[in-house]
């Protein structure tokens, strides 16, 4: 009884079950459109065509992707631990701390691929410590996860709130942002990598953080699937008393493995504070650690599902603003609807297929496949 | 007296590969108090989820008063006028005692009325079985044994004329437990039938006209309770399982390789599950822990393992102390020539979702010959765990396939593999064929032997007395956390049946 369900081919399990939530999750958006007097099918071909259909689309979709890849792999890696991070829009808003000081302190003086790599070892610091103290109290005194991370996210936000306004902003000005980055605290865009294509990026900024975004996941499979400290944390999220056995420190799993999501979080804040806006501005994550879950979700906390499943999220964002922009009927918080039904389906009711599957599944092998009876001993 | 309230034919029923029971047919007569016992494990909660309709039986027949019955859920066994009193309460804890009976039965949308026949209905159960409580007392409020008292009466609320008590003086005290007997007395002679659920011996005696008793998923034998006796009930209970006799020469033991003094052991609830143990495991010698399941080997498995933490006592492995107080590093024990086999292969001794190869390193997964800096040598995992594969026979031979989707007694070759490979200079071994087939028991026997023979201190706890006998060169028995006896290997059967029994050591040895 170790899994509530039979197990199901692996093309089913990672392509089919995905696939048929995200249909469904459509076809109710679809619904929803329908209803407030649109065409769904037009909707769908804004959708696409925003996001995929030209250039620039292109680049806002993989500008929004490289956000959730972050978040996504910071959800994944805790995930692996059994560890539940609600916290990586806090997490991700302290890290923005780390790449703005870093910016502010070095774009005149330095080039920006080296301001790059302090802002990255910045926004990594500042978000892991922000994992940190959850992190702390659950190992040490089983304190709830999922309850310290949230409040943790609303300590962020006043946190920033006052940092913005009473510390960050330079005199004179009215809104709560810092100053503009010098050149040396701008990241390049990856116009080249869309050019190869034959692509024109155009005004989006699809930026060189993308490229920190792959590396980031090729260094969560490899830690998670390849090192020792990515066995003790599958083995402490697989059984705590077989992690016990194993003299695993569950102590140190914990904070470590937390430490890590917490980074992974932080360096989200790259995207929009060097890539894009070149500041740091009052609520720049914009939920992006929360699509993390849902990212996290539907791609099984694996990097090669991430990825796709992030880009997926950053179609929605994208593509969604098209829509919205195409069709007045069609408010923004219409487009959030739809994102949220997204989630919805492809996150809390993940498993809402799963045992109607497993018994077409089941059914099937055994009528195709004699049971095989348990070798002997 | 002789009407049957409950019969049942034939009951059999499996989860996956495990007969949890096995063609049971038994017979339970109207207005009497009828025991089932057995150890953990034995099927007993299985069969009466059967008979409460939490799970359907593969196959056989149920018959209440003589009527052949389809249960397929609780509704239907209350329909059938069949009651039952869970291990754990299934009380809601803010609820009055009142709210509590009448819930699932409140007979319309709003309530006036239901509580009102509820309360009135309280009062007659109240008054015909001595059953006080406080219909407006909260439920987190009141003592446990008046928390039972509400699931007895839920039970009768309901028109239940056969109660089913599934160990229910586990959460007593001795004082509620002699109530509750009173209780039960009361229903009895009130014409209700009652099936009485418990590993207690004394219980079985105290209480019951009628016993059965359950070993591996079958009904080994029933006995009127006045014409047997607490031995005859422990033997039938250990059983005397067919075991293929392995070959050993007498044991040349060298030296005292594992070492422990008054070593005393507190669960989470405080209670003291190993009481002041004290034993020595020589070099080339196989000491065997026998008793009842639940009386302290597995704390003391797992203390000496540095899993569990002592309250006192020293622990010497190779003359050097353990440190018992909850610091020790498993992993550390390893390298100091410790070897453990846990009792708990699911949980403790294998990570079931991982590839086999992977559980093949558990604990020892930080060691050279695995690792290249940092990172897991894939490859070298592989060719190990493919070796151990050929050497223990383990099927099916595929290193990448889940640990899930090994028998139990591959897995059980999986830790063995693991662990005896190590070359440990003690090895500690928990139930090494509990739930294992037959042709892989002979197989591990060998090994601890041979582990024997190549000069290992092995010690060996099992609940089946046979498997004791058959490797243990001398035998300790427990008994409610303490050690109350030792005997050479050749000990006979009913002698240590007796000591596992709790009779006093004295009484055991005339």
């Amino acid at each position: 009884m170790a899994t509530p369900y039979a197990k199901l081919p692996g093309w089913v399990d990672y392509g089919l079950i995905p696939l048929l939530n995200l249909v469904v999750a459509f076809a109710v958006a679809g619904l929803v459109v329908l209803l407030v007097g649109e065409s769904p099918f037009r909707a769908a071909y804004l959708l696409l065509d925003g996001a995929f259909g030209y250039g620039e689309g292109i680049g806002f979709t993989l500008y929004y992707a490289t956000t959730f890849i972050f978040t996504g792999l910071a959800v994944a890696v805790a995930f692996h631990c059994r560890l539940f991070n609600i916290g990586g829009e806090g997490q991700a808003y302290v890290g923005g701390i780390g790449v703005a000081l870093v910016c502010l302190t070095f774009d005149n003086i330095l080039p920006w691929y080296l301001t790059f790599v302090l802002a990255t070892i910045g926004a990594a610091i500042c978000g892991a410590a922000w994992a940190f103290i959850p992190a702390y109290f659950r190992a040490t005194r089983g304190s709830h996860i999922v309850i310290t991370t949230i409040m943790f996210n609303f300590i962020a936000s006043s946190l920033m709130i006052y940092l913005l306004v009473e510390v960050l902003k330079p005199a004179g000005q009215m809104s709560p942002q810092t100053r503009t980055f010098a050149e040396g605290g701008q990241l390049p865009k990856l116009d080249w990598l869309l050019a190869i294509f034959g692509l024109d990026i155009g005004g989006a900024p699809f930026n060189f953080s993308f490229l920190l975004a792959i590396a980031a996941s090729i260094f969560v499979w490899v830690l998670i699937w390849r090192t020792k400290l990515g066995y003790e944390i599958r083995t402490m999220g697989f059984s705590e008393k077989a992690a016990r056995y194993a003299g695993i420190n569950e102590v140190r799993i914990i904070v470590i493995a937390m430490l890590i999501s917490g980074a992974l979080a932080g360096m989200m804040a790259l995207n929009p504070i060097m890539g894009e806006q070149a500041r740091m501005q009052l609520d720049f994550v914009a939920g992006a650690g929360f699509v993390g879950i849902a990212v996290a979700l539907m791609g099984r906390s694996h990097p090669a599902g991430i990825i796709p499943a992030a880009i997926l999220f950053g179609m929605l964002y994208q593509g969604g603003a098209e829509i919205s922009f195409e069709m007045p009927q069609i408010s923004r918080d219409m487009i959030v609807i739809i994102q949220g039904l997204v989630i919805l389906f492809a996150g809390a009711l993940e498993n809402m297929f799963r045992p109607a599957l497993s018994r077409f599944f089941g059914a099937r092998a055994m009528r195709t496949k004699p049971v095989r009876v348990g070798s002997a001993g | 007296m002789n009407e049957l309230a409950i019969e049942l034919r034939g009951i059999n029923k499996s989860f996956g590969p495990v007969q949890a029971n096995r063609d049971i047919s038994l017979k339970v007569r109207k207005g009497t108090i009828h025991g089932i016992i057995g150890e953990n494990g034995a099927g007993k909660s299985t069969l009466m989820s059967i008979l409460y309709g939490f799970y359907q039986a593969d196959s056989g027949e149920i018959v209440v008063d003589g009527k052949p019955v389809h249960i397929v859920d609780p509704n239907g066994a209350i329909a059938a006028g069949i009651g039952m009193v869970h291990q754990h309460f299934m009380l809601v804890d803010n609820f009055t005692v009142l709210e509590n009976v009448m819930l699932g039965a409140e007979d319309s949308q709003i309530l006036n009325k239901g509580i009102a026949r509820a309360r009135e209905e309280l009062k007659r159960l109240e008054r015909d079985y001595a059953l006080e409580v406080d219909p407006d007392a909260v439920i987190e409020e009141i003592p446990v044994g008046l928390q039972q008292r509400v699931e007895i009466l839920k039970a009768l609320y309901r028109g239940a004329d056969i109660l089913i008590l599934d160990e229910p003086t586990g959460v007593l005290t001795p004082p509620e437990a002699d109530h509750l007997f009173r209780i039960l007395e009361q229903l009895k002679t009130q014409g209700k039938t009652i099936i009485f659920i418990t590993h207690k011996l004394r219980e079985i005696m105290a209480i019951t006209d009628e016993v059965s008793v359950m070993r591996q998923g079958e009904i080994v034998g029933t006995r009127h309770t006045s014409e047997t006796s607490v031995e005859e009930l422990a033997s039938l209970m250990v059983g005397r399982r067919v075991l293929l006799q392995v070959e050993k020469d007498a044991a040349t033991p060298g030296d005292v390789k594992l070492s422990v003094r008054n070593l005393t052991a507190k669960d989470s609830r405080g209670v003291t599950v190993v009481d002041d143990v004290s034993l020595d495991v020589r070099a080339g010698e196989i000491v065997g822990i026998a008793g009842v399941a639940g009386n302290g080997q597995s704390q003391l498995l797992e203390t000496i393992a540095g899993i569990r933490t002592a309250v006192s006592g020293e622990v010497m492995l190779n003359g050097r102390p353990v440190d018992i107080s909850g610091k020790a590093d498993p992993g550390e024990l390893r390298t100091r020539g410790l070897a453990h086999v846990p009792e708990d292969r699911h949980h403790m001794g294998l990570i079931l979702e991982f590839e086999e190869c992977e559980s093949a390193i558990l604990g020892y997964h930080g060691q050279k010959q695995y690792l290249n800096g940092s990172f897991l040598d894939a490859a070298a995992i592989r060719a190990d765990a493919e070796e151990k594969i050929r050497k223990y026979d383990i099927r099916p031979a595929n290193a990448r396939l889940k640990t899930a989707n090994f028998s139990g007694g591959n897995q059980q070759k999986i830790v063995l593999a693991r662990e005896m490979e190590q070359d440990p200079d003690v090895l500690i071994i928990g139930q090494p064929t509990r739930g294992v087939d037959v042709g892989a028991i002979e197989f591990i026997h060998k090994r601890i032997i041979e582990m024997r023979d190549a000069g290992k201190a092995v010690l060996l706890v099992s609940v089946e007395l046979d498997e004791i006998r058959a490797l243990s060169d001398r035998i300790l028995v427990m008994f409610a956390g303490r050690i109350v006896g030792e005997r050479d290997g050749d000990a006979a059967e009913g002698e240590l049946g007796l000591l596992m029994a709790g009779v006093e050591e004295k009484e055991a040895a005339e």
